[in-house]
């Protein structure tokens, strides 16, 4: 999915303006965007592609399999705990993000 | 917490207020209101305001109503922290702990209007697949639901869906029974931001 792309509700195809999306699209421009100790870029992958780290791809999808082990992993391979912090972050809200915007579609879909 | 920085990377007006909050509860400040003092700017401040619009903004659904929203896709990702904070407010705020438990127990047989359900049962499946499709939004929407609703108990599903991750990757601290009732307390008096 492209980053930050709008839902049909925020282009206007839902019922009502839809401002807890926007609100919600305000964090993740922050986090994709703002400054940081990582790159907009390095941001951007953990958000889209997460399962391409260990660490990043447990936050996507698994969670509660999450370990110390892997924060040790992610030091070693060069990352201090600020970039860790905002990778961890931008994988948590892609994944939410990719899960939000499905299920606006489906409504869109549903109620015409 | 972890990574280190979230125990103890905080400014020192931030660190006074932690102590002046310990001094007056008895209690730590939980991990889940820790996180959003650091570096606010980055993470914690946007998503106060978006978090405080889901739960307490204007919606026909009641704050018990999202509380709930908020138990069930915690349960969904099995995040014990969040479990436990708003399986606390929901019960408060409905000041009905039996229908709260009725529901985490068994979600088709709870004593719930069919439109919350629906809309759990469609949150809870969101949360598990990471998708839905039109059937299931219109089954919700068959329930009696409307489309506004369904919009206000996603924004309710996207802010657990992140909370609960973050949870989990910084290793929040699952507090006991008198610490979760002392988290809603201050959840529905203030809410989120």
């Amino acid at each position: 999915m492209s980053v930050g792309k709008p839902t049909p509700s925020q282009r206007g195809g839902a019922a009502v303006p839809d401002e807890k999306r926007a609100a919600f699209q305000i964090l993740v421009d922050r986090v994709l965007r703002g400054p940081g100790d990582t790159t907009a870029e390095q941001r951007a992958e953990a958000f889209e592609n997460p399962g391409a780290d260990p660490l990043l791809g447990k936050v996507a999808t698994d969670p509660t399999e999450i370990a110390d082990a892997d924060f040790a992993a992610a030091r070693s391979a060069g990352l201090g705990d600020d970039q860790v912090f905002e990778l961890v972050i931008a994988a948590a809200v892609g994944q939410a993000t990719r899960m939000y915007d499905a299920a606006l579609a489906a409504l869109d879909e549903a109620a015409g | 917490m972890r990574p280190d920085v979230l125990n103890h990377g905080y400014r020192p007006g931030t660190r006074l207020l932690f102590a002046v909050v310990r001094l007056f509860s008895g209690r730590p400040l939980p991990d889940a209101a820790k996180l959003v003092f650091y570096r606010p700017d980055f993470y914690g401040d946007p998503a106060k305001r978006f978090t405080h619009r889901a739960m307490r903004g204007p919606s026909a659904w009641s704050v018990g109503d999202r509380e709930l929203m908020a138990a069930v896709v915690s349960r969904a990702n099995r995040n014990a922290f969040c479990i436990g904070a708003h399986t606390a407010t929901a019960e408060q705020a409905y000041a009905d702990r039996p229908r709260v438990a009725a529901v985490l127990a068994d979600l088709e047989t709870a004593p719930v209007e069919d439109g919350l359900r629906a809309t759990l049962r469609m949150l809870d499946k969101l949360t598990r697949e990471g998708t839905v499709d039109a059937a299931d939004m219109r089954e919700v929407l068959a329930a009696g639901v409307t489309r506004e609703q369904i919009s206000d108990a996603l924004a309710v599903g996207a802010a657990f869906n992140v909370t609960n991750r973050l949870a989990d990757a910084f290793d929040f601290r699952v507090l006991d029974e008198e610490g979760f009732a002392a988290g809603a307390k201050f959840l529905l008096k203030r809410g989120y931001q």
